[in-house]
């Protein structure tokens, strides 16, 4: 709601600064959004009068005008506007005049000059030199009657702010100027003048018929007829200056005073050309695909939900929302049907917005209009339009179904829920005050409980809570006290077998890696690229093509960060993720989204260099072992066994360098290098390695459990065999540890070779085992004997020779 | 006797010459071994008679000493030169750089998280999480948001489908926790929450943290107490916090809260637009209807929620001067945190 502090002040004025009304009404919750002087600074300009106007000797499109304003007499202007001539009354820059800044930010001085040899004093304005209008097509024309001589600031009252002010939905009762200066008189105690509105007598008979067939969304449907209209008469200079300090342009008398009237009153209205209007007005549903042309000439088909206006020939108007394009008013329209309704919000909301509309009338009427103020309204209108357009008026046509209209609201307020709501006892006395300054009526009161009516205009107000708002808020929130909550202690569970997840973070990070955060939806081309034809979730109204599928995976995500950085230069990246992803399973149902899996996962890439480059190892660049490290690393605070099988089933994955990563025998994750044909899809040069892993897997722990630590001596031996190079050390590994027994401690795989000396298509791999035994010196028997075991064992299973 | 002392300054004269451990040790043996010239010298106490026996023998051994003496003080020198050597030997330029360990960063809204998260779970608040998708009833619905309220357009949802959205908040959760729990109830929900709208002050997805506490007689005066001391404990300063009337569905009373402006202190600057105030979180009074929908009776209980925006706080308190800068991820920017 946008509107000038001097049309607050003609309602209610409470003799304060425009800062002090700022702040009081930002305070009250209504907050002011920006500020603006009403027109531009300027100085030294007069009402003037062309009294005489020639053209130029030298200049085709220059006229040489006598001006009348100066107080020292008849002033000569050069003036180049295509409107100057004799008579009309227009902004005179005098000689001394300081004008708005122009482009370059420097006030604009008016002196004497010389145009093509003609001496000129002065400058003839037009609204944008002076910044009061957008009218860019010559002088601003002002009326006859206009005080030749005086200044214009003052003519104007152009010494004014703008105040705009974000209202909230809930106060629709602050969507006029008449709501404003309510609140105002509340928030300063201070009167409010009220607006006097004559009922206007009935000069013609004529009526158009209105019936309402839908009365419980339409209780009140209010038309006058008024002819004789002259719809190409100028508008009021006070009415056009009114409206545009309220950011409404001037079209044309009827629409002017229809806008006023909602500004002033918060009445939305509308007038249809009564000539373009055929039979009896209907107010009803529309019929399923109904279709109705509207004033901004879109072309809308209609649903039965949508509450409408005809007449016999078919739609006129989507009720509270716009009208329709062929009873628009026009210029030449000389006889108007005025109406004013009150529309029930729930019909009208969300409508405009289903059909991409947004005016005026439906902001107001979807969130409450008053219902008791269409009558008025009708009066208010009628009259301006008789001074300004000279109209006749017909009778006022009223069509109410008064058990449809809204009923007053009666609301109990408790005593004792002040204190418990607000923390806080306001006195008894105050609570009366604020709550009937507000327009809320008493009804009744006990020693306990007060019932209040609560007024027609404020539809936010309906239970107790309302009004502990209403009380707190005209108290001043800042006013009431402040404590702090006190609840029965309960300590809560620290359960250990939980990694938190601030510490999966700062092991990661502590390992080399970024925390990224990146987009849930993503890029279905760059799913496409690692996941093809995977099936993922769409975002409906994406903000763009590239985000508009919710990840499946945190890798492309992760994928996208790497490319930006590596287009920047960066030598190394190390990125990882936490966050959902939505996977939609086999029983995946779109309509219900029954089978969408939103899991926690944590992911990571590897890319570049091993380290920032240094001077003590050169650069060498990261590998799948890089990566495979730090996971062992960060798998072991699951305290579990973790296993890594082949995978050669998942294609963006190289199937020679990934992983299955899996924690007690079930997989969790992946692991891997991204396959070279995705690396090349993906425009990248060089190996990107990556893991993903369920993020509830990796943060199940257990709490430590101790074992006695053996204070007899360990045995190490080492063996070294050569096997075919598919043959997985893992493999090997388990096989030695089932063989060995219980006192084999630990077994370690301590070189791996291949090259010369050994087949091509093998490799020695050197393991060191340790024994130990809990409670005595192992014997070399002991120790001899699953040796001989483990070495016979793996030349049967793995074909293993040793070395 | 005039011998013995010759023999004392051939061996200082010996050890004075020596360089190096082995060659004292041969002097050491050749005058003070079992074989040595001092020690031969003892042996031949045994030709004197009883009467000069003591004063020899007294000579003998102070000759002893004195060779002893220069034997430890050499060997202790030359002890001290192969130390000094082999640290010379061994000094390295400590100004280069160590073997590079890679350190990572966590995310400033990742660190901010934390921030808020520490503040209230030290004061017994639990954390809860929720869907991302959400249904309509516990992004809205539940919320007193019925389907054509003029708040809807307040949120620029993303749908996933007619009854499906990205949640526009992290309100449903507390809607979850009610709806699974009974009061008291003092639980944070923090998250990521999406909204359709995309310019240089809204990224479609940002962080919340709401917070919510449910029990008898919890006031707007306790709200305040609340917001006030997060406020401060969260910029570690006595920054001045005001409450503004506003609105959300969902709450009633509903207060935005503005602190003072971190940058100017007040005074007025470009980023607080010369009001001196910075709008910095959403809080009310729970709504009776948000607890009817959660099966909470409301004359029996009351609570107070509010609204944190993660990437608002980060920005302040790491003067972080675009939104973007959060969701593009450059290494240069995650680098700082």
């Amino acid at each position: 709601m946008k509107f000038s502090e001097s049309w607050l002040k003609e309602w209610v004025n409470p003799n304060v600064s425009t800062d002090d009304l700022i702040e009081k009404l930002t305070m009250a919750g209504l907050e002011v959004d920006a500020t603006e002087p009403a027109a531009g600074a300027f100085s030294g300009v007069v009402v003037g009068e062309i009294t005489a106007i020639e053209q130029h000797p030298d200049a085709d499109k220059l006229r040489v005008c006598q001006v009348a304003g100066h107080p020292d007499g008849i002033k000569q202007v050069v003036c180049g506007a295509p409107n100057a001539r004799e008579g009309i009354k227009i902004p005179f820059a005098t000689v001394g005049a300081v004008l708005p800044p122009l482009d370059d930010g420097k006030a604009f001085k008016i002196k004497k000059a010389k145009l093509r040899g003609v001496e000129s004093f002065g400058m003839l304005c037009g609204q944008t030199e002076l910044l009061v209008g957008d009218n860019d097509d010559g002088l601003f024309e002002l009326p006859l009657d206009a005080n030749v001589g005086q200044d214009f600031r003052e003519y104007l009252q152009l010494d004014d702010t703008v105040i705009e002010v974000d209202l909230t939905p809930n106060r629709s009762d602050c969507l006029s100027i008449q709501g404003i200066a309510r609140e105002v008189g509340v928030l300063y105690k201070q009167p409010v003048n009220p607006l006097t509105i004559e009922p206007v007598k009935a000069q013609t008979d004529s009526l158009v018929k209105a019936r309402v067939d839908a009365a419980p969304a339409c209780p009140v449907y209010i038309t006058r007829v008024l002819e004789n209209v002259d719809n190409t008469v100028q508008t009021p200079l006070w009415l056009q200056e009114k409206l545009r300090r309220s950011g409404i342009r001037s079209i044309d008398a009827v629409v002017d005073v229809t806008n006023f009237v909602l500004l002033e009153m918060g009445q939305p209205m509308h007038a249809f050309d009564k000539a373009t209007l055929e039979g009896d007005m209907i107010v009803r549903f529309a019929q399923n695909k109904e279709t109705l042309s509207l004033l901004n000439d879109q072309e809308i088909t209609l649903d039965d939900s949508s509450l409408v206006v005809c007449d016999h020939q078919g739609l006129v108007a989507l009720a509270g929302i716009m009208g329709g394009s062929r009873t628009a008013v026009s210029q030449n329209t000389t006889s108007l049907v005025l109406e004013a309704a009150f529309f029930d919000p729930i019909i009208i909301a969300g409508k405009a917005r289903g059909y991409g509309l947004h005016t005026d009338s439906s902001h107001r009427f979807e969130r409450g209009v008053d219902y008791t103020l269409a009558e008025r309204a009708i009066e208010r209108a009628s009259a301006l339009l008789i001074d300004i357009t000279g109209a006749n008026a017909g009778p006022i046509n009223i069509v109410q179904d008064a058990a449809a209209l809204p009923k007053t609201v009666a609301i109990t307020l408790n005593k004792k829920r002040i204190a418990v709501g607000l923390g806080f006892a306001i006195d008894d006395q105050e609570i009366e005050d604020i709550l009937t300054r507000l327009g809320l009526t008493l009804q009744s009161k006990t020693d306990t409980d007060w019932v209040f009516d609560v007024p027609s205009y404020r539809f936010d107000i309906s239970i107790e809570a309302d009004l502990l708002e209403e009380l707190a808020r005209i108290y001043g929130y800042n006013n009431l006290p402040t404590t702090t909550p006190v609840l029965e202690q309960t300590l809560a569970q620290s359960p250990e077998s939980v990694t938190s997840l601030d510490t999966l973070k700062d092991h990661l990070a502590s390992s080399g890696f970024n925390e990224a955060i990146t987009y849930s939806f993503i890029d279905p081309a760059l799913h496409k690229k690692l996941f093809d034809d995977q099936s993922a979730v769409n975002v409906l109204n994406p903000i763009s093509k590239d985000m508009s599928i919710m990840r499946t995976s945190l890798l492309p995500g992760l994928v996208q960060t790497l490319i930006k950085n590596v287009n920047k230069q960066a030598q190394r990246v190390a990125l990882f993720e936490t966050g959902l992803t939505f996977k939609p399973l086999a029983d995946f149902n779109a309509d219900t989204m029954q089978g969408l899996a939103q899991d926690g996962y944590v992911a990571g890439l590897l890319y570049g260099h091993k380290a920032d480059q240094s001077w003590h190892s050169g650069s060498q660049n990261v590998d799948f072992y890089d990566l495979k490290g730090a996971l062992e690393s960060l798998l072991s605070l699951a305290q579990a066994d973790v296993t890594y099988t082949p995978c050669h089933d998942v294609a963006y994955l190289h199937p020679g360098q990934s992983a299955y990563v899996s924690l007690n025998g079930s997989v969790i994750g992946v692991l891997g290098a991204l396959h070279p044909q995705t690396v090349k899809a993906l425009g990248l040069n060089q190996s990107v390695f990556v893991f993903e892993l369920q993020l509830d897997a990796v943060l199940s722990t257990q709490k430590p459990a101790f074992s006695p630590i053996s204070k007899f001596p360990e045995v190490s031996r080492d063996i070294a065999i050569v096997v075919k190079v598919g043959v997985m050390a893992a493999d090997i590994q388990r096989a030695i540890t089932t063989c060995a027994g219980e006192t084999l401690k630990h077994v370690n795989v301590f070189d791996v070779y291949s090259g010369k000396g050994i087949e091509e298509d093998e490799k020695s791999i050197a393991f060191s085992l340790i024994f130990q035994h809990p409670s005595r010196t192992l014997t070399e028997e002991e120790i001899n004997t699953p040796m001989d075991a483990i070495i016979t064992l793996l030349e049967s299973e793995f074909n293993a020779k040793l070395r | 006797m005039e011998h013995l002392s010759d023999i004392v300054k051939q061996a200082i004269e010996h050890i004075e010459a020596a360089t190096d451990l082995a060659t004292l040790d041969g002097i050491r043996v050749e005058f003070l071994g079992k074989k040595g010239q001092l020690t031969a010298q003892l042996k031949n106490l045994g030709k004197l008679s009883p009467q000069e026996r003591p004063e020899a023998g007294a000579k003998i051994n102070t000759a002893k000493q004195e060779v002893q003496v220069a034997l430890n003080a050499k060997k202790q020198a030359l002890e001290e030169a192969a130390i000094n050597a082999q640290l010379n030997k061994e000094a390295i330029d400590i100004t280069l750089a160590g073997k590079p360990q890679p350190r990572g960063t966590i995310h400033p809204v990742t660190r901010t998280l934390r921030r808020i998260n520490a503040i209230f779970s030290a004061a017994g608040y639990e954390t809860a999480q929720g869907p991302e998708i959400e249904d309509d009833f516990h992004n809205f619905e539940a919320l007193n948001i019925p389907g054509h309220h003029p708040a809807r357009a307040m949120h620029d949802t993303f749908y996933i489908n007619p009854t499906h959205v990205l949640r526009t908040h992290t309100s449903p959760v507390q809607v979850r926790t009610m709806e699974a729990g009974k009061p008291p109830i003092k639980v944070i929900c923090p998250g990521r929450v999406y909204r359709c709208d995309s310019d240089v002050t809204h990224t479609p997805m940002f962080h919340q943290v709401e917070g919510l506490v449910v029990d008898k007689n919890i006031s707007f005066a306790d709200l305040k107490g609340t917001v006030d001391q997060f406020l401060k404990a969260f910029f570690e300063a006595d920054v001045p916090v005001r409450f503004r009337p506003s609105y959300f569905p969902f709450t009633e009373p509903s207060a935005e809260v503005d602190i003072q402006c971190t940058q100017c202190q007040g005074k007025g600057c470009r980023v607080c637009k010369h009001t001196g105030w910075l709008e910095i979180m959403g809080c009310g009074m729970v709504h009776p209807k948000v607890f009817e929908s959660c099966n909470i009776d409301p004359k029996e209980y009351t609570g107070l929620a509010f609204g944190i925006g993660v990437e608002r706080l980060a920005m302040l308190r790491y003067g972080v001067n675009d939104l973007r800068l959060f969701f593009e991820n450059d290494i240069e920017f995650l680098s700082q945190f």
